[in-house]
């Protein structure tokens, strides 16, 4: 039996997205964890978020998890979630300037006030809602349409500094990288485990991934 | 292309039932919410609002219960509403499933409570709700108060000004209530809900009024709401979901359809 863990820094509810890992691929053994061994050994990892980037780079060092999930990165699939995504680049405007992870290299940038949308209107923020995806070739669009809608709920998106990490774009109301792949590590801006059957989907090839392009 | 619009049924729960007479013929238990919240999912459902009508304390224990039922099955985004008013029972709904929150009076009666949440949660998950009814008379510039207690008492407070002011102190979305045309069937107030669509930068949820798919595309085009909720029309069967983002994405509301 393969497993995940669900990475469990203290930052938020994790039932969602355990049930939705549980759903998605019933066979797979879906722990919530915080003890950096049960991580490493997991065959997968979720890294998931919701907040705000200083309070969780603040509990990944105290609870030495950073370091965890660096040493996930080089070595098995690794799947970054909405803030879980945010913290695996460089920095973030957010709070000021936080240091993330810098996994990815990139920064994290806050969607400007003034947008408008087509018609003039003021772009609401935080962009929250079902948006459409355009994506690239990846395993983990696998028996996804293109064009899918997928929940987001968020106020900073992720600028990669090399463009050949941006694995999916959305509008809003320019293009922005909602997901990121580099080797085994994915990363994505929306709510898989919100977004209903393309969510499950996505989830599920998640766990059938061997980390391999 | 571009972010769609959303469709919110809203369901009344008390003591762990849905009440308000939901009437589908084709599920077992019209009032179990996890069957009911299922049903929803199916049909396209962008968000799903719980609203705890329960009267005691004590019975809250089984809404936590209700939103992780729903939450183990139903992967759209949930909001629970109704009697929030500690950083304890956010953090409860939160943890059972639930991924928002609506606060009402608690913010009415201590509006420091918005910012302690949002600071605690993150705004993503801080829902105001705010009952508004028009005050001014014919013919008068149009203002609105905010009411509470079911829209019995008035508060003096200016619903323009109130929904700003909730939005800088942290909240993430509004969701604005015509206590005039709730229950009524005769359409949003679209005026209000403009105009406060118009002075937030936060997402306006429209509530409060809807008897037609026509009232949901006003709220939208003429409303300049982001989201529509509605309980009667969907919970009657007179009009599915999937009718209702039809009817909307025929007069060229973008829709996840």
């Amino acid at each position: 039996m393969s497993s995940v863990a669900v990475i469990d820094y203290g930052m938020g509810n994790l039932h969602s997205i355990a049930k939705a890992l549980q759903h998605a691929a019933p066979q797979v053994d879906v722990q919530i964890v915080s003890d950096p061994e049960l991580i490493l050994k997991a065959d997968r990892v979720v890294f998931p978020g919701v907040g705000a980037m200083r309070d969780c780079m603040q509990a990944l060092n105290e609870t030495h998890l950073a370091e965890v999930i660096k040493e996930v990165a080089k070595s098995k699939p690794l799947l970054g979630i909405c803030l879980g995504m945010q913290a695996l680049l460089t920095d973030s405007e957010e709070n000021g300037s936080t240091q993330g992870l810098n996994i990815l290299p990139g920064h994290v940038m806050r969607f400007s006030d003034s947008l408008v949308d087509a018609q003039g209107n003021n772009l609401k923020i935080p962009h929250m809602g079902w948006n459409q995806v355009q994506f690239l070739s990846h395993p983990l669009w696998n028996n996804i349409p293109q064009a899918s809608r997928f929940y987001f709920v968020h106020s900073y998106y992720a600028a990669p500094n090399d463009r050949s990490l941006v694995a999916a774009t959305t509008d809003y109301p320019t293009a922005f990288a909602c997901a990121l792949a580099q080797d085994n590590v994915f990363a994505v801006q929306f709510h898989p485990e919100k977004s209903q059957a393309v969510g499950l989907q996505l989830l599920s090839n998640f766990l059938h991934w061997d980390g391999q392009v | 292309m571009s972010l769609a619009k959303r469709i919110i049924p809203c369901l009344d729960v008390a003591n762990g039932r849905v009440v308000k007479g939901v009437q589908f013929v084709d599920i077992r238990d019209a009032g179990d919410p996890v069957e009911v919240a299922r049903r929803y999912d199916r049909e396209g459902a962008d968000e799903i609002t719980f609203l705890d009508i329960t009267a005691t304390h004590d019975n809250r224990d089984t809404m936590v219960h209700v939103v992780e039922q729903v939450a183990s099955e139903v992967f759209i985004p949930l909001t629970v509403g109704g009697g929030i008013r500690t950083l304890e029972d956010i953090r409860r709904m939160l943890n059972a499933g639930a991924d928002k929150v609506g606060i009402n009076s608690a913010a009415v009666f201590n509006p420091e409570f918005v910012r302690e949440a949002a600071q605690r949660f993150g705004s993503q998950c801080i829902v105001v709700a705010i009952d508004a009814k028009k005050v001014s008379a014919e013919g008068e510039v149009n203002r609105w108060e905010i009411f509470t207690h079911g829209g019995r008492k008035a508060t003096g407070i200016d619903a323009i000004e109130w929904a700003k002011k909730m939005v800088e102190y942290g909240a993430g979305e509004i969701l604005l209530t015509s206590m005039d045309r709730d229950g009524t069937r005769e359409g949003f107030d679209l005026l209000l809900t403009r105009t406060i669509s118009e002075a937030v930068n936060v997402p306006v949820i429209a509530s409060g009024g809807v008897g037609n798919l026509d009232h949901l595309a006003a709220g939208v085009l003429e409303g300049k709401a982001d989201a529509v909720l509605a309980a009667s029309i969907f919970h009657f069967a007179e009009y599915t979901i999937q009718e209702a983002k039809e009817h909307m994405a025929a007069q060229g509301i973008e829709m996840r359809l």
